[in-house]
Formats: C-alpha cells, sequence, structure tokens
C-alpha cells in the first residue's frame, strides 16, 4: 500500500512559552518544536502498513523552513521521502486553508491511505484530515483507536473512540483518510542508520502553482479566521500558591484544606 | 439580522448536558447580535421526545429530522441533512456542542458547504469590526482570540462548560419536521458495531476524595506514594489519559473526555499539566489541588490550592501531614 502520513511540527507545550512581541504567536527564538504527539502515531501506524503489505510512506508537512527538522525525523524512521509545502503563502492558514493546500499535494500522486494525528497540540483544530477527505472525496474517521486493513487492501476496519468509554468499529472503503488517536502504537525510535539514511532522501517542496492553488486560496489569506491576540490566561482566577519549602507549603495546604475548605 | 443556528446532540433520546449548552450558547449569541431566536436542529430516529424538550427552550423552531437512516450516527448521514439545510437557509452561525461526535463531522460540513470552522470556542465578546471568540491553544497554556473574516455561515462549536446548561432561557418553540432526502446521505461509514472500552468496573463518579497521576508522576513504578496518600485520605486513585496509556493504572481508572467525568469534594491533581481533555472530566470538584513542577500548567487555573515543586518529594510530606493532622 502507498501511504501518505501527514504530520504537524509544534512548539514542545512544557518549554517555557513566550508570546511574540506583534502579540498573535509566539516568541520561536529558542522554542523547542517537536512533532505533534497525535502523528508520531500517525507515522507508526503508516509504516507498520506499508511494512506489512510491502508499499511506502510519504510524508507531508506544511509550515515554514523549521519544519525540515520533523520532516528529517519521519525520513530517519522509514518514510521513503518528504513534501513540504513551505512557500510563505501556504503558511498562517486554518484548518480549511491548510487541508485545501495538503489535499492538493495528496492528490498529485496515488494512495491507498491517508494517515494524520487527530488534532494538533498547539492550534488545536481537529479538522484537518476530515477537510482533507473532503476535498479527495473519500471516507474519514477522527479519533481512531485501531486500524485494520482487510485483505484485498479494498477496505478497513477501523476503531473510533467515542465519549464515555465505548468504541464505534466500522468498515470503510479505501482509500480513505484515518485521523489517529495517541495510545495506538508504540512509535518506534530512529536508528543511527536511519539518521544518517534521511540525509539522502528526498523532499521536495512544491509551490501553491505547482499544486495547481491560487496563493489567495491558501495561508492566511485563504482562511476564514483570524488572530487577533494570543494570551495567557487572566490571573487571578488561578489557585492560591502555597509558597516556601516542602514542609512549609504541605502544612499551609493541610490548614488550608482543613479551616478554609472543610474537605478534611 | 443574523440568522443563528444550534445542532442539538442527542443519543438514543437522551440530551447530553452540553448539547443544552450549546443551545444557551445559540440563545446568548442571538440576544448579542440583536437578532430574532435561534432555530434548532435534532437529529436522529424515533427522537419525538427528545425534540420535544428541545422545544421547552426559547427558540424560532425546532427542526426534527425524524429518520430510520439517521438512527445510527455517521458523518455521511448527518453531513448530507446538514449541508442540504445549511445550502438552503444560509445561517450565519452554527452552534453544535464541541463533542467527539461533532469533531468527526463539523469540520467536513465546513469543507462541502464552504463555511467557516471555528472549533472549542469558549467565549465571545464585542471587539473592534465585529465579534472576537476566544478558543483555548497550546494544550490549554494560552488563550487564542480570533475574528471570522470573509463571507457566509461559520460552524462553531462550543466547549464543555463555557456557556452554562442552566442559562438555557426558557420557551415554547414550534416543531417542524424536516424533510430527510435519502439520496443526499452518503454511505460513507458501515456501523459493524460498539464496544466497552475494559467495561468501566471501578466508578469513579461516586469517589468522595480523588488522587489522580498525571504523566509527571514518571512511571508505574513511582505510583506507590500516591497510593499511600490515597489511603490516609481514604481516596480513590485516578489518573490523565498518557497514564492510562502507559500501562502504570488500568483504563477504569482514567479521568477525562474520554474516560470518566468526576466531582468529588477533593481532587489531588499530580503530575498532571491539565490539558483540557483531562479538565473537563474534573474541573465540577468541590476543592482542586495541584501538585507540579511546572508554575504554567494550566491546571494551577482550575485549581484552588496549588504547590509547584517536586511531586516525589511534595506526597510523601503531604501524606505525612495529612497524617497527623487527622491524629
Amino acid at each position: 500500500m502507498r501511504i501518505a502520513v501527514c504530520i504537524k511540527q509544534v512548539p514542545n507545550t512544557e518549554a517555557r512559552l513566550r508570546v511574540s512581541r506583534d502579540g498573535t504567536w509566539l516568541e520561536e527564538d529558542d522554542l523547542p518544536f517537536v512533532i505533534n504527539e497525535n502523528d508520531t502515531f500517525a507515522l507508526e501506524e503508516g509504516l507498520k502498513w506499508a511494512e506489512a503489505t510491502g508499499g511506502e510512506v510519504v510524508v507531508f508537512s506544511l509550515g515554514p523552513d523549521r519544519v525540515k527538522d520533523a520532516l528529517l525525523k519521519a525520513l530517519a524512521v522509514g518514510a521513503a521521502r518528504a513534501v513540504h509545502l513551505a512557500d510563505p503563502a501556504f503558511l498562517g492558514g486554518d484548518a480549511l486553508a491548510t487541508g485545501r493546500a495538503l489535499a492538493a499535494a495528496i492528490r498529485r500522486e496515488a494512495f491507498d491511505l491517508v494517515l494524520t494525528g487527530s488534532q494538533s497540540d498547539d492550534l488545536r483544530f481537529g479538522g484537518t484530515g476530515s477537510i482533507i477527505a473532503g476535498h479527495l472525496g473519500w471516507p474519514h474517521v477522527w479519533l481512531v483507536m485501531g486500524v485494520e486493513v482487510e485483505a484485498g487492501h479494498r477496505t478497513a476496519k477501523v476503531t473510533r473512540e467515542m465519549e464515555s468509554g465505548v468504541n464505534e468499529i466500522s468498515r470503510v472503503a479505501l482509500p480513505a483518510v484515518l485521523e489517529i488517536q495517541a495510545g495506538i502504537n508504540h512509535p518506534r525510535y530512529a536508528s543511527l542508520k536511519g539518521i544518517m539514511a534521511a540525509k539522502k532522501k528526498e523532499i521536495s517542496r512544491p509551490t501553491p502553482a505547482e499544486l495547481g492553488l491560487d496563493a489567495a486560496a491558501v495561508g492566511a489569506a485563504g482562511s476564514r479566521l483570524e488572530v487577533v491576540s494570543v494570551a495567557f490566561p487572566e490571573s487571578g482566577s488561578g489557585a492560591q500558591m502555597l509558597e516556601g519549602d516542602v514542609k512549609t507549603a504541605v502544612a499551609a495546604l493541610v490548614e488550608k484544606l482543613q479551616k478554609e475548605a472543610r474537605v478534611l | 439580522m443574523a440568522k443563528i443556528w444550534v445542532v442539538v446532540q442527542q443519543r438514543e433520546g437522551q440530551l447530553p448536558r452540553i448539547s443544552w449548552e450549546a443551545v444557551a450558547a445559540a440563545q446568548k449569541l442571538a440576544a448579542h447580535l440583536g437578532g430574532g431566536k435561534p432555530e434548532a436542529f435534532v437529529l436522529g430516529a424515533g427522537i419525538g421526545l427528545a425534540a420535544a424538550e428541545v422545544a421547552k427552550a426559547d427558540l424560532a423552531a425546532v427542526h426534527v429530522a425524524d429518520d430510520e437512516a439517521l438512527r445510527t450516527y455517521t458523518p455521511g448521514g448527518t453531513i448530507g441533512v446538514l449541508a442540504a439545510a445549511i445550502r438552503a437557509g444560509r445561517p450565519d452561525y452554527v452552534i453544535f456542542p464541541h463533542t467527539y461526535q461533532s469533531v468527526d463531522f463539523v469540520p467536513r460540513l465546513a469543507q462541502e458547504t464552504e463555511s467557516g470552522l471555528l472549533p472549542e470556542v469558549t467565549g465571545f465578546a464585542a471587539g473592534d469590526g465585529g465579534l472576537v471568540w476566544t478558543r483555548p491553544i497550546l494544550g490549554g497554556k494560552l488563550q487564542s482570540k480570533v475574528k471570522v473574516k470573509g463571507e457566509g455561515t461559520v460552524l462553531v462549536s462550543v466547549q464543555s462548560g463555557a456557556f452554562p446548561a442552566d442559562g438555557v432561557i426558557k420557551g415554547e418553540a414550534p416543531l417542524q419536521p424536516l424533510a430527510v432526502d435519502p439520496a443526499g446521505l452518503r454511505a460513507d461509514r458501515e456501523i459493524l458495531g460498539y464496544e466497552e472500552v475494559a467495561g468501566e468496573k471501578v466508578d469513579l463518579t461516586k469517589a468522595d476524595f480523588i488522587v489522580a497521576a498525571g504523566r509527571g508522576v514518571g512511571g508505574a513504578d513511582k505510583m506507590g506514594p500516591l497510593e499511600e496518600l490515597a489511603k490516609v485520605l481514604g481516596a480513590e486513585i485516578a489518573a490523565s489519559r498518557p497514564v492510562i496509556d502507559g500501562g502504570w493504572l488500568p483504563r477504569d481508572r482514567q479521568i477525562g473526555s474520554s474516560g470518566q467525568t468526576v466531582a468529588p469534594r477533593l481532587y489531588v491533581a499530580v503530575g498532571i499539566s491539565g490539558a483540557i481533555q483531562h479538565l473537563v472530566g474534573m474541573k465540577g470538584s468541590s476543592v482542586i489541588v495541584a501538585i507540579n513542577k511546572d508554575p504554567g500548567a494550566p491546571i494551577f487555573s482550575v485549581a484552588q490550592y496549588g504547590i509547584v515543586g517536586d511531586l516525589h518529594e511534595v506526597v510523601p510530606a503531604l501524606t505525612a501531614a495529612i497524617q497527623a493532622a487527622k491524629g
């Protein structure tokens, strides 16, 4: 099977975050970036099925030059090549604009399956994969906890997570877009050999025109949303922080729980 | 005049609280924009009672797509009905509850109807040149304020708890059957069945005290001190998703959108950063204590009391202090 996997490079949210000077995003100097967690599971699922069926994975990502690091990591664990939508016209888009661009890039090749993570940890739209599926006219399933490609590779049995501890089991026709939930598998680590091999693999960078797209239909220009500002939640709504060394803080907490909250 | 719609989610004829929250959000938006009352949509089969419940809210109409073809949710069926309605009615905003089901179909409904997509909002306010919407980003560490640009319908989903259900304005709305065109429904997913995930054996919803572990605990072998703390408190042990995915605790101990929703008297969150998926499952707790090494962790914004520090030192000290206090 030929499998496309869409990944996103996102800020490591464990890092110290600072709002950028223009107030609409983060200060990116010294900000560590990682492959979005759910996307690492999508990549592993793609590699697994490509290996099982004698196929290959092509990895797609939209984002600025720094995204090359994420693509090299994906190539190092076994993707055959990468497509990087890095043209400035592609950047700053909402899920609709990003999905439109990725669908146009995917459409240029024949794939049996497209995998993405179910949601990005940074902007949390949770819909880019479904939007890609809409453009391609393929079925999609969001929040996928299990994939079983059936004999002949024409259908897949898919487990979708629902609320309150119930899963839906369904069959979809291939090609399809499956949006993978974390925990579905155990993503592999790159070997030294894989890291060396990745440097020789192809990373193509098509422009909007090469994808047959009007630059005004993608990126910030092609979006229905415009970011006014990003900010830390207003202080004052948060917790009473109990300061001091561990013994002092814990003693203060127990007193609060007894006398103020009255739960002990 | 702004045209506001709300799509109410029902499951086996029951209306979850978040569906009423979506109704409250739609009413609030309609009042803010000075338009008429919102119109509601309910989809399913044999949903007369649920539709009648929705009609007790102050709405212009409740459109009821009651059809055997919609008995089991599929995106193709839902999108088929709603896309036709949106193309015919051209609403300004359609409000959805932000649920695992709505995220499965709303983005594609936006793509197919050329609507805007604005997921998981927690509020809106008047701003320069129109409405400014708030939504969480970066795992809830920051809030993004966004404006909608361009022409046409916008599909908005509202996060659980953002628009309280008790804010629904009561009234009496006419029920209107919505004809379903079977040719417009796409068979995109053959439902084979449903399975309980490890059948919830432990009912955490009844617990008065909960000690919950997060990724920060560091491993299955490091759970001992939390169990000691739970013992002195008479608490149940629970966890956020990474702990469950890591196999440190069984799945029936999971709190959050894919686990149980709890509201104990005391919830002690240990090494939990507070991703939104976790917060929706526990933010109704009476008292929340958070212990985390990261002072910027979103868990501190919902907690009443916080300690920033190494949980491996704080937890044993807290256990000892509670034991001493209890005599």
